[in-house]
């Protein structure tokens, strides 16, 4: 059934408003084929807000899916806030009664999410030598977060990931030996396991929103949520299809290892070894190169018809570009 | 084949036809059309640049297996040998071969992707 999101946001704004409130503005911004993401305002008797809605819009089985429930990613916002994360503020989760499906209401932040202005723009120069250990600090809050109980998270580790990319790559029936080699060395470099944390499973420039004066606004798209290793989430921000064009700058194409490893240390996160963020670095880029293929796979086989996807499939050349560099170098 | 036009020609005619209409476009079917302008891009350094690309991977491919071959031929048997565990990072001559071939097919791929390793940029 369509759901007439305007409608819907009219009627939220009276329940979050009270009565008489209307709604001021509204418009989509962005999102896949089954999310979408609204820009919406209302004016209250109590003043303006300005406020996201973040709605799926196609449907969803949590026990099947990679990724977490609405309700979840918001719970999760919720609790890592009270732990002194750097979030967005949740306003609502909807309900039945909104009539808005799966969906839940943020307040709108400020601040600059895209990752080549990050990078590049001189409009970042200033604060951008401290990026790297903000992200290191906004990690410990969120690993150190026990989840709320109840949700539905699923425990991820070395092995299961490759596991995971394996079976996903082998049935692809793409031969790339470059996508092989990486996977027997990543077999061989499994790090020891340590307790698991809480993890973003997102984590990297382009999910993180950004102040040119303050650094890290708040950490987005919490959809991929999980447990796991928290070397992931740092290796992730540091796989190099994030970094926009300067590899030589380890951590989201902005700052060193260094500076990261230093942030969450000094934020009281449990010491972590360059070499095992590396293992998660260097599974990035395979994963991301899997991921690459099974875009293209879905325009072979008809599911989607965009120009878009066959040509993301000739992006995995750039993580096999980056994997024969990794592998030389080592963890 | 015929040199009049030749193949890459055509793609690149094409190609910036499609530049050429860009602005025209509304915001998704402009992003889709670069993303089609790129794809011909790709197709005229492959028609290119790929026959020599293929013939050093076929090189490269043949030194570490110790046999000649075609180059699916060659590539399976290199998956199947990596796969098995009997060639690895280790093996000499394997990674310089392997990144031969990355280097040459990101310049067909994206050429202006900055891979792992790169210095920064001189003007940055």
């Amino acid at each position: 059934m369509e759901v007439d999101v305007r409608a819907g946001l009219e009627k939220l704004a009276e329940r979050l408003g009270g009565q008489g409130a209307k709604v001021t503005e509204a418009g989509r911004l962005s999102g896949g084929a089954s999310m979408e993401t609204w820009a919406f305002a209302i004016e209250a008797p109590t003043g303006l807000e300005r406020l996201i809605l973040r709605r799926r819009s196609a449907p969803f089985d949590e026990e099947t899916a990679r990724s977490v429930s609405l309700a979840t990613e918001a719970a999760l916002i919720q609790a890592t806030a009270a732990n002194g994360a750097r979030v967005p503020t949740v306003r609502h989760v909807c309900d039945a009664a909104d009539g808005l499906g799966e969906a839940y209401v943020m307040v709108r932040a400020d601040g600059e999410t895209l990752g080549k202005k990050i990078v590049s723009d001189p409009r970042f120069d200033a604060v951008r030598p401290q990026l790297a250990r903000q992200c290191g600090e906004s990690l410990v809050a969120i690993h150190r977060t026990v989840p709320p109980p109840g949700l539905k998270l699923k425990a991820v580790d070395g092995v299961a990931e490759l596991d995971r990319y394996e079976e996903v790559y082998r049935a692809t029936g793409a031969e790339r030996p470059i996508l092989e080699l990486a996977f027997q060395y990543l077999r061989k470099h499994v790090p020891a396991p340590v307790e698991p944390t809480l993890l973003h499973g997102d984590f990297r420039n382009g999910n993180i929103m950004f102040d040119a004066e303050k650094g890290v606004v708040a950490v987005l798209d919490w959809e991929l949520a999980h447990i796991g290793d928290p070397a992931e989430d740092m290796g992730w921000i540091c796989t190099n299809s994030w970094r926009f064009g300067r590899p030589d700058r380890a951590v989201g194409g902005f700052g060193d290892y260094a500076d990261l490893l230093a942030g969450y240390a000094d934020a009281g996160g449990r010491a972590i070894e360059l070499s095992r963020v590396r293992f998660w670095q260097m599974l990035g880029s395979l994963r991301w190169g899997v991921m690459c293929l099974t875009m293209y796979l879905s325009w072979r086989d008809g599911i989607t018809k965009s120009v878009e996807r066959p040509m993301i499939g000739r992006r995995v050349s750039e993580t096999e570009a980056d994997l024969v560099v990794l592998l030389e170098e080592g963890l | 084949m015929i040199t009049h036009p030749r193949t890459e020609e055509l793609v690149e005619s094409v190609r910036l036809w499609i530049d050429e209409i860009r602005p025209t476009l509304d915001p998704r079917n402009a992003f889709l059309a670069r993303v089609a302008a790129n794809a011909l891009a790709t197709v005229a350094r492959e028609i290119t640049e790929g026959p020599a690309a293929e013939a050093a991977a076929v090189a490269g491919m043949a030194g570490v297996l110790g046999h000649e071959g075609g180059y699916a031929e060659l590539n399976a048997e290199l998956c199947a040998r990596i796969r098995s565990g009997e060639l690895t990072a280790e093996t000499p001559g394997l990674l310089a071969a392997l990144t031969t071939m990355a280097r040459d097919q990101i310049a067909i791929d994206q050429p202006s992707y900055r891979p792992e390793g790169t210095a920064p940029p001189a003007h940055p």
